[in-house]
């Protein structure tokens, strides 16, 4: 079931740099733009670290044409690290969704929404064989819980932006991400105990 | 695609087929695709040891014929201002693409900022016109790359596009037109024998037909003040001379060069002037205001350089007021407030850099200047 | 070269077809070694027998930087220090073009030092001739990167209180593949080593030691132009095998003067090649005639 309204969907993925961030921002973008036919844009913050500092990718998903192009008030908060989630989490709408991974984030019970999804991305992505595939992970587990664009859109979109010889793990990773989200939604996995600060 | 990629794609399809860059952010990711991309068309890539040197090479590229350009940000962009200058008095043609960051000095290299307006303008010590365009989106990246390109090829200058971060660093769609549908304009070439062809002597446009180095025709071209043959002529007369072509080539084709898109102006009561990224924020308080039922209009600058002087002179007498939105203290609303000549009042919305303007910001100015407060 | 008036019985000058006579008078001293240089070069070009219309000449600003002006090329007058820069864009734009960068020891190594040593360390295809005069001779005889220690210009009129730059050990150490020194007395050594460095592949050096009356000679009592070549020619010895780290700049007890460095090295443009090729399956030079459009 895809969104099919004209209203701007807008969404912040957050992490540390080097954890493919911006790259996930750019798929989720392409997914939307060039598969699903649907504007969008995405900018991003970083700092002057190559690895390590805070980073987001900021998303905005439309049926129409979107001017203003930051995300102040999400709807969909991605957070990959404990500092993205405290810097971040008051910036979630009341209503919004919130999407962390289970194993870099302690949540504090108060922030928490109604909707809220965790995944182990970085660790299904070590399973996987390397840690850098987090991010599609939790793009895969993104598809499964916020179908905001078309799962194969994402994966064509996976497919165009890493490199050749990563494309099978990478799509691999996706789906690793987005079937045990799919489990979660039916019920048929209960998800691991977040770990919260208090 | 990114803005900056876009940028360099819209290089490539125009023609663009030499590079000379030097690393810094927010414009890296042109340099980037350029040393990916150039080789595969058979152009070179170079990255040089300055932006002074970046400059310089661009120039010496385009007198070899080929289509050139370089992308920078703040500093560099001050390091580029005296050979910038050297492409105006020889007249040579390339293209510039400023990322901008916030200033002064190393200010935000991670971020937005729209404050280098007046230094495209005025840079490079002396006085001369120039041409600058100012994109908004990844899409315009694209085309205004390829207009920089024609329209330098056209009026044989150094052509600056003013982008700036949120549009470099900007993920949007681009569509790449077909190859035969992008209009692609080349520099005129001399239509007379070797004997009498005078570099500097213009068509009727003002415009002078360019011998490439290896024409045969065995050019001099100096920074120097020079005479038709392109020879240094040191007085006042030759100054005048040549000064008066450099700037009436683009004053007296403004109407050619100059390029805006209006929305809402039949009824605009408050009418706001933007452009780059700004732009985006004052549309979005431009409808916001009308939905709340304020007669609001738009003005966006898609040229920067030069400045629509007729248009805002026409508009102002008919509205209530005028307002600039920009990320700096207040440049272009010099401009603004120049042309508008006091037919209404004229105001200014802004930050210093940092952050893109918030619609709300611009939508509350609108407000207040309907309630007449300006 | 004559500094007088042409008229119009003068006979025609053998190098007229590569001069732009009709800029003549030029505008350097009586007895400035920039004449000398200027006519050693247009007797190497004319030497190498090849088509004028692909030769080209690039220069930054100062007395010597006027060359540009005055030789009958494609020829590009830039900005201080910018001369090399220049004519890496405008050689890699036309590789067919043979480029000579002509330009004074100040806007080589001052100004436009830091080009310098990337240029040669890039081993850009280009002949680059450098004339030495010690100071600024433009802006009336300042202080210039070859003053030697101790002599005075309008900048240090006490005495230099900088050691100089030894410019063909430099340029040797950046990468040159030949690098050549003569005094502007060695007409037919300069002449000749000239025309080994236009027909050198790669970042090819020749440095002239070369008065200025007007300035460093006046202000350090050295007497007349023809005494100040003399003195330089005797402070020279010709020394072609010597490491070029050796090859003393010292006017107070040694110029070392010949060639330092002969050798072959692949150029920039060897190598893009070559990187790149894989990806170049249409690889052309690039040319005018080959930009699309109307």
């Amino acid at each position: 079931m895809i969104m099919s309204d004209k209203r701007e969907r807008h969404i912040l993925l957050t992490g540390f740099g080097g954890q493919g961030i911006v790259l996930a921002g750019d798929i989720l973008g392409k997914a939307a733009t060039l598969y699903d036919h649907k504007h969008a844009t995405m900018t991003q913050n970083y700092g002057p670290e190559a690895r390590g500092g805070a980073c987001s990718s900021q998303v905005i998903i439309s049926g129409e044409e979107i001017l203003f192009p930051c995300v102040e008030e999400p709807e969909i908060l991605v957070c990959m690290s404990q500092e993205a989630y405290t810097k971040n989490i008051k910036s979630l709408r009341p209503e919004g969704t919130l999407i962390w991974d289970t194993d870099l984030v302690h949540t504090r019970k108060a922030d928490l929404r109604e909707r809220t999804f965790h995944i182990p991305a970085t660790r299904f992505a070590e399973q996987l064989g390397t840690k850098m595939m987090a991010n599609i992970v939790m793009l895969g587990f993104f598809s499964a819980v916020e179908p905001i664009v078309h799962a194969e859109a994402l994966k064509k979109a996976v497919s165009d932006s890493v490199p050749a010889s990563t494309k099978d793990n990478n799509i691999h990773a996706f789906n690793k991400g987005r079937e045990y989200g799919q489990a979660i939604i039916k019920g048929a996995v209960k998800p691991e105990p977040g770990t919260h600060q208090d | 695609m990114n803005g900056d990629e876009a940028c360099c794609e819209g290089a490539l399809a125009v023609g663009c087929r030499f590079f000379a860059g030097y690393p810094i952010t927010p414009a890296t990711e042109i340099a980037e695709s350029m040393s990916r991309r150039l080789p595969k068309l058979g152009g070179i890539f170079i990255q040089m040891e300055d932006e002074i040197a970046s400059m310089a090479a661009i120039l010496g590229a385009s007198w070899g014929g080929v289509k050139s350009m370089t992308s920078t940000s703040g500093p560099g962009f001050s390091l580029m201002m005296e050979n910038i200058g050297l492409g105006i008095c020889t007249e040579t043609p390339c293209v510039v693409c400023n990322v901008q960051r916030a200033g002064p000095s190393t200010g935000l290299p991670t971020a937005v900022g729209q404050g280098d307006m007046m230094q495209a303008r005025w840079g490079s010590h002396g006085h001369y016109e120039i041409i600058a365009l100012c994109p908004a989106s990844p899409q315009e990246m694209f085309d205004m790359t390829i207009r920089a390109f024609n329209l330098s090829e056209y009026y044989r200058l150094p052509v600056i596009i003013l982008a700036d971060e949120v549009v470099g660093h900007m993920n949007e769609r681009v569509i790449i037109p077909r190859e035969d549908e992008i209009e692609i304009i080349n520099r005129r070439k001399p239509s007379v024998s070797r004997e009498d062809y005078l570099p500097y002597e213009a068509d009727a446009d003002g415009i002078a037909p360019m011998a490439n180095c290896g024409d045969g025709y065995r050019i001099h071209v100096t920074g120097l003040t020079h005479d038709d043959r392109g020879y240094p002529a040191m007085n006042a007369h030759a100054q005048e001379q040549m000064v008066t072509r450099l700037v009436d080539k683009i004053r007296n084709n403004r109407e050619k060069i100059i390029s805006t898109k209006n929305f809402y102006l039949d009824d605009a009561e408050i009418v706001v002037v933007s452009y780059g990224i700004s732009a985006r924020s004052s549309m979005q308080a431009v409808r916001n205001a009308r939905n709340e039922g304020i007669k609001a209009g738009f003005i966006k600058l898609e040229t920067i350089w030069p400045f629509p002087e007729e248009l805002i002179r026409s508009v102002a007498p008919q509205v209530k007021a005028m307002m600039m939105a920009e990320i700096n203290g207040g440049q272009m609303v010099l401009e603004l407030e120049r042309c508008a000549h006091g037919a209404c009042p004229v105001s200014l919305v802004s930050n210093y850099g940092g952050a893109i303007l918030h619609p709300a910001l611009i939508q509350s100015a609108i407000a207040k200047a309907a309630r007449g407060k300006i | 070269m004559t500094t007088s008036k042409p008229t119009k019985n003068v006979p025609p000058h053998p190098m007229d077809s590569l001069l732009r006579t009709e800029r003549i008078p030029h505008i350097w001293c009586p007895g400035c070694g920039i004449g000398t240089v200027f006519s050693a070069v247009l007797a190497a070009i004319k030497n190498t027998g090849w088509d004028p219309n692909t030769i080209a000449m690039v220069s930054g600003i100062g007395c010597t930087g006027r060359m540009a002006g005055y030789i009958r090329l494609d020829s590009f007058h830039t900005t201080h220090g910018r001369a090399l820069p220049f004519a890496t864009g405008l050689k890699l734009a036309r590789p067919q073009t043979k480029v000579i960068v002509v330009s004074g020891d100040g806007d080589l190594f001052a100004i436009g030092g830091n080009h310098f040593i990337h240029a040669a360390r890039r081993n850009m295809d280009l002949t680059v001739i450098c004339v030495n005069n010690l100071n600024y001779g433009m802006t009336g005889g300042q202080q210039a990167p070859s003053t030697p220690l101790g002599a005075k210009t309008t900048t240090s009129v006490n005495g230099s209180p900088e050691e100089p730059f030894n410019f063909s050990y430099l340029a040797s150490a950046c990468g040159a593949t030949y690098v050549a020194r003569w005094t502007a007395m060695q007409v037919r050594s300069l002449r000749s080593s000239i025309s080994e460095a236009l027909e050198k592949r790669g970042f090819s050096f020749v440095e002239v030691i070369t008065p200025c009356p007007s300035s460093f000679g006046r202000r350090n009592r050295m007497g007349s132009a023809l005494e100040m070549l003399k003195f330089y020619q005797g402070r020279s010895v010709i020394r072609g095998d010597i490491d070029p780290k050796d090859a003393s700049m010292d006017i107070d007890k040694e110029i070392v003067v010949g060639k330092f460095v002969d050798i072959e090295r692949p150029t920039f443009m060897d190598h893009y090649e070559k990187f790149n090729r894989p990806q170049m399956p249409q690889w052309r030079p690039l040319h005018p005639d080959t930009q699309k459009g109307r």
